[in-house]
Order: C-alpha cells, then structure tokens, then sequence
C-alpha cells in the first residue's frame, strides 16, 4: 500500500510521522515581467499555496521580474486581472522577505519608491548569498 | 513599413534585432506592444537605443500595455501613445507590417 501511497502523491510519503510538521526554507524567483506571459501570477499561486502550508517562504525579484512590483498598474484595458495588490496582502500570510536585486532595478531606471510594497533592495552577490541558503529554490 | 516588437528588450534580443535592420530605414515605424513597452520608458539602459532611432523612424508604444504595467509616467517624450483602434489604423495607414517573433 505504501507504493502505491507514494505513487499517487507523487512521491511523497504522507504516512511518514517526520515528514510533517517540517519546516524548509523555499525561495521563489520572479524574473519575469507580469501579463506579458502567465509566470509572474502563476508564481505568486504557488507563494500563497507554500504559505498554507506554514514554510518559510522568501520572493526573490530578479531582471524583468521587478517589473511585478512597480506602482500604479492599470489593467481594465488589456482585459487582464491586476493581481499586483496580492503582493500588499502577503504580509498577511507571513510573508515578508521581499527581496530585489538593486542591478535589476537600476537597468530599468527604477528605485525602491517605484514600488508598491516593502522590499529589502539587495546586490547581486547578497541575492546569491540567500538562495545558497536555500531549501528549495522554485524559479518562474 | 509597420514593425511590431512584443517581448522584452531585457530578457530577448528581439527589439535589438528590429532595431539592426530597421532603425534607419527612412519612412519605417515601430510599434512597441505587450512586454516591449518596457522599452518605451525612461532611464533604463535601454532608452539611447530607441532615442537613436527615433531620430529616423516613428515610433509608437500601445497605451493599454504601457498602463496595465504601471509606466505611464515614465514613458520617453516623443514616443507617440496609440489605443487598439489606433493600432489598428497603423496597420491600415502601412503598405505592410511585421510581427517580429
């Protein structure tokens, strides 16, 4: 029973007594622009469902990716939900670390006070330093 | 001719491939939708490229891309703002166009 257990939840073990309750760090890198492909929302799905299961999550925002946090996004024309107030409302799920990295922002001519919510702006080599760190690093 | 560029100039070479062939060629317009409009804004490394070329081509960006992402203050002066029907009469006013992919 136990293999087919493991098969049909794709290789994890529920009946395994350790496995829950187990806390591993999880970093999602964001690096692409939002609405222009499905990444940028599908990533922050994926943030809410890992919150539900209390890890200890942290959002890397690399490249076009800082382009998710930028202020004042109007999408009634392009017909498209604007989910950029979901990053307001992480905090509400324990998640706070927010990390952008500063080259990313600066290719674009943008600072921290473009952006709509709090963030630890970070260099390159600090941005590593954190994913080095890592339990499991999940990048879209 | 109508160019038409969609995607990043950050995460694709795209842009800078219109830009090569396209971007002294007297009489032709580019126009900037979806993720390319990032292009159209101030500031970032991108923006001498698409100033250099606005001194021969025209170029347009979609005003419902630009807005949806949050740049609409920050787009580079002289780059004109056009809506879908605008886009549409582009398209029309051109003997053709090219999506470039």
């Amino acid at each position: 029973m136990g293999e087919e257990m493991t098969e049909a939840t794709g290789g994890i073990d529920f009946e395994d007594e350790d496995a829950s309750g187990v806390i591993k760090k999880f970093m999602f890198v964001n690096r692409k622009a939002p609405y222009g492909t499905i990444y940028a929302l599908e990533a922050l799905e994926v943030v809410l469902i890992s919150a539900a299961f209390d890890q200890d999550v942290s959002l890397a925002f690399l490249d076009d990716g800082v382009y998710q946090l930028v202020k004042g996004q109007h999408t009634k024309a392009i017909d498209v939900k604007n989910f950029s107030p979901t990053y307001r409302a992480l905090e509400g799920y324990d998640i706070e670390k927010l990390y952008v990295e500063k080259e990313s922002l600066e290719q674009r001519g943008l600072t921290e006070a473009d952006l709509l919510v709090d963030v630890e702006v970070m260099s390159s080599a600090d941005i590593a330093k954190m994913m080095a760190e890592q339990d499991v690093v999940i990048s879209f | 001719m109508l160019h038409i560029v969609n995607k990043s100039p950050f995460e694709n070479q795209t842009l800078d491939s219109c830009l090569r062939v396209v971007g002294n060629v007297q009489g032709a317009a580019l126009l900037l939708t979806e993720d390319a409009v990032f292009a159209a804004t101030k500031g970032s490394i991108i923006e001498g490229k698409i100033k250099t070329a606005m001194s021969t081509i025209k170029v347009y960006a979609l005003w419902p891309d630009v807005e949806a992402r949050g740049m609409q203050d920050r787009v580079i002066e002289g780059i004109k703002m056009v809506d879908y029907g605008g886009f549409v009469d582009l398209v029309a006013e051109h003997s053709n166009c090219q999506s470039w992919l």
